[in-house]
Parts: C-alpha cells; structure tokens; sequence
C-alpha cells in the first residue's frame, strides 16, 4: 500500500510548473489503484480521485493529520471534471478499481466519498450494484474535505463552484505555452509578407515589419491570453470574443502610442485588425477553462466570433501586405 | 457564481415534472445550484446559469432531465477541431490542443 505524504516536495512542485506550462502535456498521470495517508484503519472513509498529477495533489496536500484511504481512478490523466465531462470518470471506472483493490476486506464500511465535479460521468446510484458501495458525493474543492469529513455534510459554498483570481492565473501559463507552435509557424508568414516591397522584395523591410508583426503578435496574446482571464469579471459583455476584442482595442491604442509613428495609415490598421483579431480569438478560446461556459454557448458565440475573426486578420495581412505600396 | 454569467437562453436543459420524483440528486450535484426541490418536485430557479455539465441528468434515476448531450469540454479549438473532423468524416481526438 503506498503511502504518500500530504506535503509537496520541491519535485512535485517541479512537476506541477511542467503541468502548468503544457511540458510534455500528457505524461502527468497517477498510477490508479489505492493510496492511503496517515494510519487508516476499517472505519477510515476512502476518498475517490482522477488520477491526474495536479488533482492527486491538490487532494493529498489538504490531508495532513487525516487518516484515509485514496482510491485513484484511471482517468487517463484527466482532471475529475473534464474527466467526468468526457465520461472517463465513471461509476464502471471506480468500480472497476474497488474490486482490483480489494477494497470490501479493507474497510467495514461501504461508503465512497466521490469529488462533487464527477457527477457529470458518475452516475452514484449505480455504484452499488456495481461493487456493494455506496457512493456519495463531497464537496467540490479538496481544500473543503477536512471541514466535511468532520460533519460529513456539505454546505451551499462546498457545493458551487468558484473561480476566483487565483483560479484564473494558474491558467494563464499554458494558455500562453499552448502557442508556441503556432506562433513559429505565423513566425514564418510574418517575415515572408513583411519583405513584399515596390522594389520586389526587401530583406531589411522583411526583418523590421516581420518584427513589428511579431511585436503586435506578442501584445495581442498580451491582451486575449493574459490580461482577458485576469480583469475577466470585470469587462463588459457576456461574450468571450467581444471581451476579447475589447481588451485587444485597449491594447491596440498602448501598441500604436508606444508604437513606431514611421507606420502610414493603412499599416496601422492592419495592426489593430491583427491585434483586435488574434485577442478576441485567444479570448475566445478561454472560454473552455472557465467553469461556467456552456458548450451551446460557446457554439454561439463562434458562430458570430470566428467570421469577425478570421475576416479581421485576413483583412490586416492584406492591409500589411499593401501597406508600403501606398 | 454571480461574478461570472454566461449567454442568456442558451444552454440545453429541459426538466420533466411529470417524471420527476423529487428526489433532489440534481439539486445536490448541480455546481451551479440552480434546482431546488419544491413540493417534491425538481425546479429550476435559474436556466441562465446552467452549463450543460450534465451532473443532474446523469444521477437523475428516473431520466428526468435532459441537457445537451453533445460532448466537448467548451473549448473553442476543441470545437474547431471537432468541426473540420466532422468535415473530413473522422472523430476528434483529445481535448483540443
């Protein structure tokens, strides 16, 4: 029986900055099967998990002085929400790893406490018929896991779920590391359109525009990626992509008033195209780390967004490209 | 969640009283709580801020709610991706990225 601590140690902490900047992405899983912390003994409530790095984690760290059982799920290494949205967080799931575990000779009881997040995936009624458990449902954050094992309820707070600035900025590294492909391919497109010239083809302009662009670049991710999901409850519209283009106008105005003013005019509407464009989108994309986006909505909201979108940077490479004809 | 709303009258969620036998799992697994259970019956108190995560309809026993079944954790690439997938006639993979 494995016994893990309920501290994180300078190498978990280590592995939770590769988890958060996308490194190796999808090398972040659990070995599923049953843990334990402290001494727990037959009465010791067992508490069922994904078994995705940063979900064991976050558990195990709230349990110092706790005495439990850790039923880990296989996930895939998926966090318990997502998991349970995609339907590999499942009441067949845990009771696949009660009996692998052998968990009816372990304990007397017969009760599981399951994350309230799976209950997109777990149907609890199920669970008994599966494997004589019963499972029933805790809070949504770990953190809130010492105050219920103590009463066993769970209150309105422990119940819905939050997304606060901490929350928010956790998320902002690999949205920014997610990029990186994509961006040395647009690399590539920005130096080969930035040297198109009167004179044919310009090396010196290649350079200077394409970086220009890349600055631009930069400040749209600045804008869509960063400060979107920090100031996020605080700008106006419901929309993820509008909310974007805003912060990518705001953006914008900064770029252009720092900016080089060697930039004639249609040269500085392909840069707020470009920026206004790339934001909303990036935005946009955001919508899917958030807990409280509907998957009807965010189809809406691409429906309007993605044509603005695509319409904008298309019409700024063009305006970019014409730029030093005119 | 009243920092946070999303679209108005968009989201997928349908409740059949009939069926309904005031059980209170979707009152319980809702993380957004908008069930309350009212004369033994489900109600929803607030249709704009649910999120088509599915937790009620999949602990309802009596198959009493229907949300948008549609999978797809939200995610705008994911979409894209699911999207030009269903174009090319192959099933998206992943969760987007």
């Amino acid at each position: 029986m494995p016994r893990v601590a309920t501290t994180l140690s300078p190498r978990d902490k280590l592995g939770t900055i590769g988890a958060r900047t996308g490194f190796a992405r999808n090398k972040y899983s659990i070995i599923p099967g049953l843990y334990c912390v402290g001494a727990p003994d037959k009465k010791s409530p067992v508490l069922v998990t994904a078994n995705y790095k940063l979900t064991f984690d976050s558990l195990r760290k709230e349990l110092a002085n706790l005495s439990v059982w850790i039923l880990v799920v296989d996930t895939r290494g998926i966090n318990v929400w997502c998991a349970a949205g995609k339907k590999t967080f499942t009441a067949e799931e845990i009771a696949f790893q009660v009996q692998d575990a052998k968990l009816d000779q372990l304990v007397s009881h017969r009760i599981l406490i399951l994350p309230q997040l799976a209950a997109s995936g777990v149907a609890a009624r199920d669970l008994k018929k599966l494997c004589g458990f019963t499972g029933e449902f805790g809070p949504i954050r770990a953190s809130m896991l010492p105050a219920f094992l103590k009463t066993g309820k769970a209150d309105e707070g422990m119940r819905s779920v939050t997304f606060s600035l901490k929350d928010r900025v956790v998320l902002i590294p690999l949205e920014i590391c997610m990029l990186w492909k994509k961006l040395l391919a647009a690399l590539a497109v920005f130096y080969v359109l930035s040297g198109i010239s009167p004179a044919f083809y310009s090396w010196s302009a290649a350079f200077y525009r394409g970086t220009l662009l890349l600055l631009a670049t930069l400040t749209a991710i600045m804008a869509g990626a960063v400060l979107t999901p920090l100031v996020l409850p605080w700008i106006p519209f419901r929309q993820f992509w509008l909310k974007g283009t805003a912060m990518g106008s705001i953006a914008t105005f900064i770029f252009l008033l720092f900016g080089n003013s060697a930039l004639n005019g249609i040269e500085k509407v392909a840069l707020s195209l470009w920026i206004c464009g790339c934001s909303a989108f990036l935005a946009m994309n955001f919508t899917g780390s958030t807990p409280f986006t509907s998957l009807s909505g965010v189809e809406k909201e691409m429906r309007r967004g993605l044509p603005w979108q695509i319409g904008a940077m298309m019409l700024a490479l063009l305006c970019w490209i014409a730029g030093p004809f005119i | 969640m009243k920092d946070f709303r999303y679209l108005d009258e968009t989201a997928i969620l349908r409740l059949s009283a009939e069926k309904c036998i005031g059980c209170g799992s979707c009152e319980l697994v809702c993380p957004h709580r908008i069930f309350q259970i009212v004369e033994g019956k489900a109600r929803i108190t607030d249709r704009n801020g649910c999120i088509e995560c599915g937790a009620c309809a999949t602990n309802c026993p009596v198959d009493a709610i229907y949300v948008n079944p549609d999978d797809g954790c939200g995610c705008a690439a994911y979409l894209i991706n699911s999207w030009i997938a269903k174009i090319r006639g192959k099933a998206p993979s992943g969760f987007g990225y």
